[in-house]
């Protein structure tokens, strides 16, 4: 094979080839984050246009409901004790999966795993309590098409979940993967992917935690003449950002 | 300054490319495809199928209405008639062909391999494929989409439209939206990751800017009707409330949601074509673009921009005077980076050594033609005159000017251009020039009366019109404008046809132009570059042959490339793979599943879930753990 014709002046010296590079050697220009690792970042700037559109569609209906008269109405079903609960088992899920991804960084594939299960086990859990919060509504009346607040919340509260239910698939996967063998220190960037899934799917949850469950609790408060509480102060924050 | 590393520029053999790989035969050859090259062929030749559907029910409006009271296709037809030839124009016909460019031309121009991910490329394609037979198998079962390819809200309401019709274009388009955004990831991490050392990335051809640039807004735009399809899908299968107005929801819903996408789309359809402008220009202009960073910049502001813009397709829904204003302001500012682009296109133009080839001129065309639709567009940014011209056949003309004068010309000038580059061989001069002087004449007649039919306040979407109306002289005129139009698309498929067999075979620069894609074969070997190619400049190959004065000599042919017999033999490829084209039929069976429901395994209220629902998503899962896990051939692909 020929030599290459390269006539590099100082100009060309700067480019950001080499270094991070993945691809076979080549020394490419690009951004020093892994393919994969830049993708997973692209799709959740895409589904924070998917959950901005279903959360705002949500905020814009959200008093509808009231104003048509057609129950049941949101504050008389969200329990914030057990959602709260819910809410925080999400959230721990989010530490297990940080402390899974630094074990395996270390090189400690037991306790990577170990906390890759608890990860996995609190999705579950949370998908079991959005299940019966569901069933209850379900119970209580609210239906996906009796009224406009049974066909935003559960559409809303459902895409989460759904997006909890895949992370939990996708999990339950890589912990398949790693009891074969498959995970190791140097690969660890598979499941960092996966992490950085999993903690967006945690952050929307406190978006609509807040939106969802918070606001219209603060609310009725609110309308009950009570002195206005801390929840009401922060729910007022946040409307007012809308 | 500098240069590009050439594939063996002193190895004295002809071409032996495809050395070292196993390769399939035929048809198994092209289903199991990664390499980008033959996706961007499978793309163009699917698009320019859908074209031909699109431009035939274009053809079939137009001769109902070559007179008053025709009654050759009843309202009916007509309405299934305008929706699918929007739809198919749009998302099976123009961006495909976008995507067909992206695909084949941008790893070229940035000296990469492949894309980032070549699996997911072919998953894109064959979701697109699946997309089309969504959309068309409508046909067949009789209740073809009729609601217009916007779908306001009560039109596709369960009362109004009871039919199958809508279903079909919410799973056609739901598919290809996933499809787009797919692809859209792949190209962005491709450009951002993969470019061939020193091309940083304002050295980055346009072209590659305008496909980085309109794959971000292809990300950002179409959850938005991912969303908005959603909520149309619950609310018709499952009877939820989002656009029923009596529980309280609202139809101005879908239009914010469907043009919060609507708009940026308009930018997804043209951006690709102003970089395809921006590459042929300079070409035949012998000399640098004028303005490149502006023109960067230029794109960067007409996409963020476009996202703040939606509301001017509702000015006539009564949002307010205030809104009315701020959407009117930010539209009329929409023009000023648009006219520079413009202007760096005439002042590249201006000063060069033109050369009128046939792309050349299809970008003239282009340019030209673009710039009356763009005018016609800024007239419609002042509330009181869209108002006016609101739902008549002026905003057809408009937009049929950015659309087709546009993104068509512009689409017609990068097929003339790439096709040496492509097939090895070049189009027919002769008959191209026909093909130019056929398409823009008859684009003239069918369009340019519109407006004056648009004036005199004939109204879009209707099936026909009275005698006394006085419309008839005009749209007879249009009518016999697009049976031109019609012939000169024929004629441009005859040229690729005959060009395929007999055109004059070239080299691996025919042009002389000054990116990267010129420097391998044409067409170029499976591995695009036997060695890794170093750039040092906006113009590699200019400033590697002329140095790097201002003068650029015109008429000179660039040095062939040869490849030794050896060549490329360490460059690693992916394996072919089934799994993409397993996982869109999976997808496909999964959609068609919920349109006949023949079968039904459970029903989640009114929703069927049909066993074909099921073996879809059965098929889906399958095709994805089996892509997840296997061996891609090269580390880091996927």
């Amino acid at each position: 094979m020929a030599q290459a014709v390269e006539v590099q002046t100082g100009a060309a010296g700067h480019g950001h080839d080499d270094a991070h590079d993945a691809h076979g050697g080549h020394g490419h220009s690009g951004t020093g984050i892994e393919n994969r690792k830049l993708m997973m970042w692209l799709f959740l700037a895409s589904d924070c246009m998917f959950f901005g559109s279903l959360i705002a569609t949500y905020m814009i209906y959200r008093n509808r409901a009231v104003e048509i008269g057609v129950g049941p109405f949101p504050h008389e079903l969200i329990d914030i004790p057990f959602t709260s609960v819910s809410a925080a088992v999400l959230l721990m899920s989010s530490l297990t999966m940080v402390l899974s991804l630094g074990s395996l960084q270390k090189g400690n594939i037991r306790n990577s795993r170990i906390w890759l299960a608890a990860t996995a086990i609190l999705g579950t859990t949370f998908l079991g309590g959005q299940f019966f919060e569901f069933t209850e509504f379900h119970h209580e009346g609210l239906t996906l098409q009796g009224n406009i607040f049974g066909s935003t919340f559960f559409t809303l509260t459902g895409f989460h979940g759904v997006h909890v239910g895949l992370g939990v698939l996708w999990l339950v996967s890589l912990l398949f993967v790693s009891l074969r063998g498959g995970l190791k220190q140097e690969n660890a960037m598979t499941l960092e992917i996966a992490g950085l899934y999993w903690h967006f799917v945690d952050i929307v949850w406190i978006v609509i935690f807040t939106l969802v469950y918070l606001l219209p609790y603060a609310s009725a408060e609110g309308e009950g003449g009570e002195h206005a509480s801390r929840v009401h102060d922060l729910a007022h924050a946040v409307m007012r950002f809308f | 300054m500098a240069s590009v590393a050439q594939p063996g520029l002193s190895a004295p053999t002809v071409s032996g490319a495809h050395t070292g790989t196993k390769k399939r035969s035929g048809l198994l050859d092209w289903i199991t495809t990664v390499d980008h090259k033959k996706i961007g062929i499978m793309y163009g030749v699917t698009a320019i199928f859908f074209l031909m559907v699109g431009g035939l029910e274009a053809l079939l409006i137009r001769t109902q209405l070559i007179t008053s009271g025709n009654g050759l296709i009843n309202e009916k037809t007509y309405n299934e008639l305008f929706t699918m030839h929007g739809t198919t124009m749009i998302f099976l016909a123009v961006m495909p062909l976008t995507v067909a460019f992206w695909n084949y031309i941008m790893p070229l121009q940035i000296g990469a391999r492949d894309v980032a991910m070549p699996r997911l490329n072919a998953f894109s394609y064959w979701l697109f494929v699946m997309a089309g037979l969504t959309l068309n198998i409508s046909w067949f079962v009789g209740h073809a989409p009729n609601q217009g390819w916007y779908a306001y809200a009560p039109l596709t309401d369960l009362a109004w439209n009871p039919t199958r019709a809508v279903d079909f274009w919410i799973v056609g388009l739901t598919i290809s939206g996933i499809s787009s955004m797919l692809g859209a990831f792949n190209f962005i991490v491709t450009i951002l990751n993969m470019r061939a050392p020193g091309m940083t990335l304002m050295r980055m051809p346009v072209f590659t800017w305008t496909t980085l640039i309109t794959s971000i807004l292809l990300i950002m735009a179409f959850p938005a009707i991912t969303v908005a399809i959603i909520f149309l899908m619950f609310d018709r299968w499952l009877g939820t409330n989002f656009y029923a107005v009596a529980a309280g929801g609202d139809p101005l819903l879908w239009q914010h949601l469907f043009w919060i996408f609507g708009h940026p789309e308009v930018y997804i359809m043209i951006l690709p074509v102003f970089g395809i402008v921006s590459e042929i220009v300079p070409t035949f202009s012998r000399k640098p673009l004028f303005g490149y960073s502006i023109m960067v910049y230029a794109t960067c502001a007409i996409a963020f921009l476009g996202f703040g813009v939606w509301a001017h397709h509702m000015f006539t829904t009564g949002m307010g005077p205030t809104a009315n204003a701020v959407f009117g302001a930010t539209t009329m500012t929409i023009a000023i980076p648009t006219g520079v682009k413009i202007f760096n296109w005439l002042g590249t133009i201006a000063l060069g050594q033109v050369r009128f080839t046939t792309p050349m001129m299809f970008t003239i065309g282009m340019i030209s033609m673009f710039t009356i639709g763009g005018i016609s567009g800024v007239m419609h940014a002042t509330v009181p005159i869209d108002s006016h011209h609101n739902d008549s056949y002026f905003l057809i003309a408009h937009f049929h000017y950015v659309l087709f004068g546009g993104s068509m010309f512009g689409l017609i000038a990068g097929l003339y251009y790439w096709f040496p580059k492509i097939t090895g061989r070049m189009m027919d001069e002769k008959l191209g020039k026909i093909n130019f002087w056929m398409t823009f004449v008859g684009f003239n007649a069918t369009f340019f009366p519109m407006h004056f039919l648009g004036l005199e306040g004939m109204p879009r979407r209707y099936y026909t019109y009275g005698e006394g109306a006085g419309w008839n002289f005009w749209n007879a005129i249009v009518t016999f404008g697009a049976y031109i139009l019609g012939a000169a698309m024929l004629l441009l498929l005859f040229n690729v046809g005959q060009s395929l067999k007999s055109g004059k075979r070239v080299g691996a620069n025919p042009w002389d132009a000054p990116t990267l894609e010129w420097a391998t074969t044409s067409p170029p070997p499976e591995y695009n570059f036997a060695e890794q190619p170093i750039v040092a400049s906006r113009d590699p190959l200019w400033a590697e042959k002329y140095g790097h004065g201002d003068d650029i000599p015109a008429h000179i042919e660039s040095p062939e490339i040869v490849l030794g017999p050896n060549a490329g033999d360490d460059v690693h490829l992916p394996n072919p793979s089934f799994w993409p084209l397993v996982g869109a039929s999976g997808m496909f069976m999964m959609g068609l599943g919920f349109l006949f429901e023949n079968i039904t395994i459970f029903w989640l209220g009114p929703l069927a879930i049909s066993a074909l629902s099921i073996v879809g998503l059965i098929t889906l899962m399958w095709g994805i753990f089996g892509w997840a896990f296997e061996p891609t051939g090269v580390e880091g692909l996927h």
